[in-house]
């Protein structure tokens, strides 16, 4: 009867000592904010376009982690949908465009510069300050820095803002893949002239 | 087996013998030619184009000369298009360090500079100098180098930076920088790649058959300049006439000649450094980290041209091979040359060509277009027939036979690069060292399947490379909008406490509220002090008419302008004590202090005076007694309320600060009105008296009386308004409560009363004429000063007319919106302006900017408003927004309006609290402050007119009594003055 009573006392402390290290363990290393936020961010395409209907990427990847669905980005397409079910363990779903352009052709904004009547909303509606200018002044585009979200072209007064589709350059053409099992390989090798 | 037991049996030695060992590696003369895994034995067809010497290429008509013909940054043009240029000359400048020069390979003239097909996979243009040559071939000036040594190496980069020398061997990496590997960078072995292990190819064989003794040079130079321990050539041994043309020109010097074994692709950079001497240069090293540096041959060939004869990089040896050509061959090209044009050169026979290959056939890349230019790189071009590269078999699946994993000389797994390639899994390809695949085409030539796996891992490699872009961009993409949220926070919370700011000022100024109602306070007390003074002045004015009509109750009558002067001081000091004890007028009470004083001594001088009247009044016995002792008591009367009143403001002014002691005007004004029908009961009284005893100035009197009356009634109407809004005062009003009503109406009402004060003077003045009285010219000054005033009225009033459906604009006009027009009435009498203080001009210019920023935002906010309805409206009729859209714009409408309002509201306030500073500093208000200007103006021509009509007649006393009212209505005037312009300044920022 004692060796049941000291096998149970034992087993007590036992609990209360792991107990209190895990309190312990839980208070003392606690992670600030939520990881999964971070990791889920890094798999949006951060072209802060909204068309998620949240103000940016990072705001998206909080709504993701906290249960909305995971298919509201058009420009990071069908293969950021995959990658954050692997990520999330959720059901893969399909992309929810609703009429969105194509994504996968790359396009930039272009201000029509002598229409522009520098009334300064495009700068104002642009997420990442890809467009400069001033009041009453011709506005322009930072091409490098655009990310093509069209963000910009909706709040021009005047439509002088065209979305382009960025050619590719001798630094950024790259080669096909090859058009697979029965196919011949030089017949695909598309002339593209700038 | 026995051969690794042997080495595992040498392992465990003591480090001298492997030192020694190691020793006797390095020293072995002949050299240990290492091997390298995989390769292949490809048909060589050299004997096609290696059996006749270097002929001299083409001069083309026109030359295409790419601005990226080596790796790196395209250089930038020297010339125009019509420029001529000369063989030789620089045409485009390196831009950057990882970049070369490029010169006019023959003379001519620039025609164009433009997108042209290039030597490119994709078949896309780039920018290109075309030279229309002229045929001469004339040199430019240039001087080669006698004796190099005697250059520093930092001069002969330069020469090999400037000649345009990019790697020949087919990658065209700028030599300039492979030479200038700085001092810390020691150089084991300098190779020499003369291998050119591809097909086809024969210009590298051909150059070192013909031309040793300038390589040789060229090998020299680099030697200079990287001071290696060690020089290799390499060369396959399926060239022995090169090997012995080298071996030659060696003789003598410590070049090593080293022949490897045919295989491909021995030419390979780090193959051929491992063949040579057995170091492995491992994944994304560059061989110059295993203390190695490559040279092509053709390089070293074109480096001794550049130091020793001056000449830059604008011709190469290109082997021109294939069924395709009738006199296959190598040809020295003119860079520039398009391919078109070597073709037409080297097929006199005109054979057909199936495929344009350039390149070799295992590495090359098929030309779409034969406008092409040969360039710096261009080693081969083939002019295939149909037969002899026929199009490649359609892709079979791969069947697994690993024959890709045993030739790949870079030690790959083919196979599995395939698959992951396949299947865009770039992650696992990567995994599996895509990035060191050397696309030397090894697996695709052996695959059974005929796959074109190094199409495979080219696109895999331009895909990672994209991704790594695109990860690039978006990791800029996603710092700048986090840039900017936290911009746009910052500037909010900044918004936020400048609003938290203003917030606590109005709060402030709230609290102090009290501060204001005592300067009401402080108004009525001057109100009281002008009646006061008003009193004295026509007192004064009847003594002198009667001393002039030599009437006997001059002394009394003067006695009692004393006393009113006295009474009028008394108010004085009153209305200064209570804006002493304000904590609003408490930064201008130094200024006050010394009116103050100077006021002192005038009120103690009138005051002997007056003593003195009474003195000889009384020794003359005049009759009129019993009216002097009424006068008296009225003085006594309105001294005890002045007194009353002064205590009522040393009183509240010390407890301003507190909210609770708010003085209710109404009362105040219920006092003053009392006092103002006392003050006209007792004129009407002395008046009827006048009358009786026959009095000349009894019209006089009478006048005075309707003025008072007129004063009267204008407090009682004053009362009226104040009792009217009573209910708004219990508000925490920062202006008076009157202010809230319309100024047109108040404006109308000061030009009755004026009109009416004008019409009661006009009547006393023809009363006056009738009665035969002196002072009708007098009278007759004063009606014209009402009426002067009165159509001022009448102005203001059509300017608030005009102003008052702009009421509500941004900017009113003074006359539109005198917050408190009716609290002081507009009155009929002149007016002493009492002490008035400075305003702080600091706080002015402040003012000035906030008006004017307010100024600004509000125009803007409205014209942003105005174009927002204007495109809402537009939409709306030419309806090409949808329902939503309309909403939206009708939001941002809303919001806009919003905004002006808001602008507008701000701007409203600011002039509002101008307008209650200007009230806090002078105690009136503007329209106040500019009758006071006018009528002290007029005083002030009365008085001086009065003192030279008297100056024959009256008496020296009299006179200086004048003078010194004169001197008392001129520091008035210009107080006045000063106030007013103050007051304008203050105001007129608002116009």
């Amino acid at each position: 009867m004692s060796g049941v009573l000291i096998a149970v006392a034992a087993l007590l402390a036992l609990a209360a000592v792991f107990g209190a290290v895990l309190g312990f363990a839980s208070e003392k290393f606690k992670v600030e904010g939520d990881p999964i936020v971070d990791q889920i961010d890094s798999l949006l395409p951060q072209t802060q376009c909204g068309q998620c209907g949240h103000p940016g990427c990072r705001p998206y990847a909080e709504a993701i982690a906290e249960g909305e669905e995971h298919n509201r980005c058009p420009p990071g397409g069908q293969d950021t949908v995959v990658a954050l079910s692997e990520l999330l363990g959720r059901e893969e779903l399909t992309l929810d465009d609703e009429g969105a352009e194509d994504a996968n052709v790359a396009k930039v904004a272009y201000i029509r510069e002598d229409e522009c009547i520098g009334c300064t909303k495009c700068i104002q509606a642009c997420p990442v300050d890809a467009i400069v200018g001033a009041a009453k002044l011709m506005h322009t585009v930072i091409v490098d820095e655009c990310t093509g979200c069209d963000l910009c072209v909706e709040p021009c007064p005047v439509d002088c803002i065209d979305m382009l589709e960025v050619k590719p350059t001798l630094q950024t053409w790259g080669w096909q893949r090859p058009a697979g099992i029965g196919e011949r390989p030089d017949s695909r090798i598309e002339v593209v002239n700038l | 087996m026995s051969q690794a037991q042997t080495d595992k049996a040498q392992k465990p030695r003591s480090i001298f013998a492997r030192l020694a060992s190691g020793m006797r590696r390095s020293a072995t003369p002949a050299g240990k030619i290492h091997d390298f895994h995989g390769g292949i034995h490809p048909p060589e067809m050299k004997h096609l184009s290696n059996g006749t010497p270097i002929m001299a290429g083409p001069l083309p008509q026109q030359l295409v000369l790419p601005l990226n013909m080596h790796i790196g940054a395209p250089a930038k043009p020297l010339v125009a298009p019509g420029d001529k240029v000369l063989k030789g000359q620089m045409i485009a400048e390196p831009v950057g360090a990882v970049s070369a020069a490029i010169h006019a390979p023959t003379s001519g003239t620039v025609s164009a500079i433009g997108p042209r097909p290039i030597q490119h996979p994709s078949g896309m243009d780039a920018v290109c100098i075309v030279i229309d040559t002229d045929g001469e071939d004339q040199w430019i000036e240039h001087q080669g180098v006698t004796d190099f040594t005697e250059k520093s190496p930092a001069e002969l980069v330069d020469i090999i930076r400037h000649a345009g020398i990019a790697g020949m061997g087919g990658a065209g990496f700028p030599t300039s920088i492979k030479v200038n590997l700085g001092d810390h960078q020691r150089v084991e072995q300098l190779i020499i790649n003369a291998v050119e292990c591809e097909p086809y190819i024969t210009a590298d064989d051909r150059l070192m058959r013909e031309r040793a003794e300038q390589i040789v040079t060229g090998i020299h130079i680099l030697q200079y300049l990287l001071n290696p321990r060690r020089t290799l050539i390499g060369i396959e041994d399926n060239k022995p006439e090169a090997i012995s043309a080298i071996k030659r020109a060696c003789k003598g010097c410590d070049i090593e000649v080293r022949v490897v074994p045919t295989k491909y692709p021995s030419g390979g950079e780090k193959q051929l450094i491992q063949l040579l001497t057995g170091k492995e240069v491992a994944s994304g090293q560059l061989p110059a980290q295993v203390g190695v540096v490559c040279q092509n041959v053709g390089t070293a060939y074109a480096i001794k041209r550049a130091v020793c004869d001056g000449e830059p990089l604008i011709s190469r040896v290109t082997t021109l091979t294939g069924d395709g050509v009738s006199q296959p061959g190598n040809y020295e090209v003119l860079l520039g040359t398009p391919v078109r044009d070597l073709l037409a050169y080297g097929n006199l026979a005109g054979l057909e060509i199936g495929r344009l290959v350039m390149g070799g056939p295992m590495m090359g890349f098929t030309l779409h277009n034969p406008a092409v230019p040969v360039v710096k790189t261009t080693n081969c071009i083939i002019a295939a027939s149909p037969e002899e590269l026929p199009e490649p078999p359609p892709e079979q699946p791969c069947i697994r036979c690993g024959s890709c994993a045993e030739v790949c000389p870079a030690n790959l797994l083919p196979q599995q690069l395939y698959w992951h390639a396949k299947n865009d899994d770039l992650e696992k390809a990567q995994h599996h060292n895509l990035m060191d695949c050397i696309e030397c085409g090894a697996c695709a030539y052996v695959c059974p399947s005929h796959i074109p796996l190094v199409q495979y891992y080219r696109y895999a490699k331009a895909e990672v490379r994209q991704q790594a872009a695109d990860q690039l961009k978006a990791d800029k993409a996603r710092q700048r909008f986090e840039a900017r949220q936290a911009r746009i926070e910052h500037e909010q919370a900044e918004k936020e406490a400048r609003r938290q700011a203003r917030l606590e000022a109005n709060r402030k100024k709230k609290e102090t509220g009290p501060a204001a109602a005592s300067s009401v306070d402080v108004a009525a007390l001057k109100q009281a002090s002008l009646d006061a003074s008003k009193a004295y002045k026509a007192a004064v004015k009847a003594a002198k008419a009667a001393e002039a009509d030599g009437a006997d109750n001059v002394a009394e009558l003067k006695a009692q302008a004393e006393s009113l002067k006295a009474v009028a001081d008394q108010a004085k000091a009153a209305v200064r004590d209570a804006k002493d004890g304000s904590p609003v007028a408490a930064a201008p009470a130094e200024d006050t202090v010394a009116k103050l004083k100077k006021q002192v001594g005038e009120a103690s001088s009138a005051y002997k005076a007056a003593v003195k009247a009474a003195k000889a009044a009384e020794a003359e016995g005049a009759d009129n007694v019993a009216e002097l002792k009424a006068q008296a008591d009225t003085l006594k009367a309105a001294a005890d309320a002045l007194k009353a009143e002064l205590r009522d403001a040393k009183a509240n002014a010390p407890a301003a600060s507190a909210p609770t002691t708010q003085v209710d005007p109404v009362a105040e004004l219920k006092k003053q009105v009392g006092e103002a029908s006392s003050a006209y009961k007792a004129a009407v009284k002395a008046a009827k008296q006048a009358d009786e005893n026959g009095d000349d100035n009894a019209a006089e009197l009478r006048a005075e009386a309707d003025r008072l009356k007129a004063i009267a009634d204008q407090l009682k109407a004053e009362l009226r308004d104040a009792k009217a809004s009573a209910p708004a005062t219990a508000a925490p009003v920062t202006a008076p409560a009157t202010a809230k009503t319309d100024p047109v109406t108040a404006l109308k009402q000061q030009v009755g009363e004026a009109s009416m004060a004008y019409k009661a003077a006009v009547k006393a003045a023809k009363q006056a004429d009738e009665e035969g009285a002196d002072n009708v010219a007098e009278l007759r000054a004063e009606a014209d000063r009402l009426k002067a005033i009165a159509d001022q009225l009448k102005a203001d009033l059509r300017d608030a007319k005009a102003a008052a459906p702009t009421v509500p604009a941004p900017t009113p006009t003074p006359a539109a919106a005198p917050p408190a027009a009716t609290d002081r009435p507009a009155v009929t009498e002149e007016q002493a302006p009492q002490s008035l203080t400075e305003v702080d001009p600091e706080q002015a210019a402040k003012r000035q900017k906030r008006l004017k920023g307010l100024k600004t935002a509000y125009n803007m906010a409205h014209k942003q408003y105005k174009e927002a309805h204007a495109a809402f409206e537009r939409a709306e009729r030419n309806e090409t927004a949808s329902a939503d859209e309309l909403s939206a714009m009708q939001g941002k409408i809303d919001k806009l309006k919003a905004k002006a309002d808001n602008a507008r509201d701000a701007l409203d306030a600011l002039i509002e609290e101008a307008k209650a500073d200007i009230r806090a500093h002078t105690g009136k208000d503007l329209k106040t402050l500019k009758l006071e200007a006018a009528r002290a103006e007029s005083a002030l021509a009365d008085k001086q007119q009065e003192l030279e009509q008297q100056r024959s007649s009256a008496s020296e006393d009299t006179l200086e009594a004048l003078s010194s009212e004169l001197q008392a209505l001129e520091s008035e005037t210009q107080i006045a003055r000063k106030a007013l312009k103050q007051a304008l300044e203050e105001q007129g920022l608002a116009e």
